[in-house]
């Protein structure tokens, strides 16, 4: 998969669970500051990415991820 | 097959002391905003005894019942805070209400009301006619209450059912009673949530909180599976009350609606073994349960331990 389209299937699965329109859903977008997603948004979403791209993400490696850019690069480094 | 088997009577108790957002938010660097947002609880209830709580909850059952005390064969207390170490504090309730027959706690933290109703029905299975269920919890004797993460959170109370054998069909063919249940435990996942002797308990909120989304939705779907019934045929679903974030995304993977799902937390807190029947009871006392209805009931806790079970609703 081309990293266009998995960040697509990306965007698709923040979209539902943060409920925030695709074209806030950029690179430097603060899950705090511009998604209004609190730590508890942060794992659901992370739950949703594990079940579409069929991954596991620790707990601990949530830390310090504040931006879309951030979760995203963790996620494309495990496909 | 467990035998066919009424609720004859259910009750509740909470402790007098009502602790508000607004009373944590004046010792504690939080808000009650965020308290809302992050768990859905607006108040929670603090004090008593387990005991004292466990036998107001369970004379309430009886007197609903119109069931005299020597008449149950067994007592089954879900609780994670017992008052002594030894003896169960089953024995206490069993004594100040002249029960009849045996008693025991049961330990298996927020998951321990669902887990002593299936042991009820098996208690009704090799004989005993009615059994008294009682889910009961003083977190509050167990938690720091200057831990802004866990003194939020985790409150007291208790409440009870009496369970009673009937005739009739059996609940996989329209009789009432258990269709089915699902236990589970993984014990690996000890330090997740955990609480050593005269200690309080630490919990790692945002693992939990994933594995208890999973764990709920896993194990109610097998529950749903043994007992051949679809989520839509549920009337309400009954989850263990330790955080609204964590029922919403429960049941937006189960696909049931929130008027088909009993929530009480924002007025109790988490109660541990007596969230579910708090929850049970709050329903019943507004009509939302009719004989007939099948009820799906989850709990999730320490441990980590699961627990589902379906039952068709009688009274």
């Amino acid at each position: 998969m081309s990293d266009d389209a998995t960040f697509e299937k990306f965007k698709s699965c923040a979209v539902e669970v943060l409920q925030v329109p695709g074209d806030k859903v950029v690179r430097d977008a603060r899950f705090a500051d511009d998604l209004d997603a609190d730590s508890l948004d942060l794992v659901e979403l992370v739950m949703a990415l594990e079940e579409t791209f069929d991954i596991t993400v620790d707990e601990a490696e949530l830390d310090g991820i504040e931006t879309i850019g951030q979760a995203f690069d963790l996620i494309a480094a495990k496909l | 097959m467990t035998p066919p088997a009424v609720f004859t009577g259910w009750g509740s108790a909470l402790p007098p002391t009502i602790v508000t957002n607004r009373d944590l938010e004046q010792r504690l660097d939080t808000s009650d905003a965020w308290i809302v947002e992050r768990t859905g609880i607006q108040e929670r209830r603090i004090g008593g005894t387990v005991a004292d709580l466990a036998t107001e909850a369970a004379r309430n059952a009886l007197q609903r019942a119109g069931t005299r005390p020597e008449d149950v064969d067994m007592l089954l207390l879900a609780t994670t805070t017992p008052d002594e170490t030894v003896p169960h504090t089953s024995s206490a309730v069993h004594h100040r209400l002249g029960l009849g027959g045996g008693a025991m706690d049961v330990n298996v933290a927020c998951a321990g009301f669902v887990y002593a109703l299936v042991a009820a029905y098996g208690s009704l299975a090799v004989g005993a006619r009615r059994v008294l269920v009682v889910g009961a919890d003083c977190l509050s004797r167990i938690t720091d209450r200057d831990d802004r993460s866990t003194a939020v959170i985790f409150a007291d109370g208790a409440a009870a059912v009496l369970i009673e054998a009937t005739g009739g069909a059996d609940p996989l063919h329209g009789g009432p009673g258990l269709l089915s249940h699902d236990l589970g435990i993984d014990g690996s996942a000890h330090d997740l949530l955990y609480c050593p002797h005269g200690g309080t308990l630490t919990m790692d909120g945002r693992e939990i909180f994933r594995r208890a989304v999973r764990a709920t939705v896993e194990s109610a779907t097998v529950a749903l599976s043994r007992a051949k019934v679809a989520i839509e045929e549920i009337a309400l679903f009954v989850p263990h009350q330790a955080n609204l974030r964590i029922i919403e995304a429960a049941c937006t993977r189960l696909g049931i609606p929130p008027e088909r799902t009993a929530v009480v937390l924002d007025r109790t807190g988490n109660t541990s073994a007596a969230s579910i029947p708090l929850a049970l009871c709050d329903a019943l006392g507004a009509g939302r349960i009719t004989d007939g209805d099948l009820v799906l009931i989850s709990g999730f806790g320490a441990g980590m331990s699961w627990a589902s079970a379906v039952v068709r609703w009688a009274s």
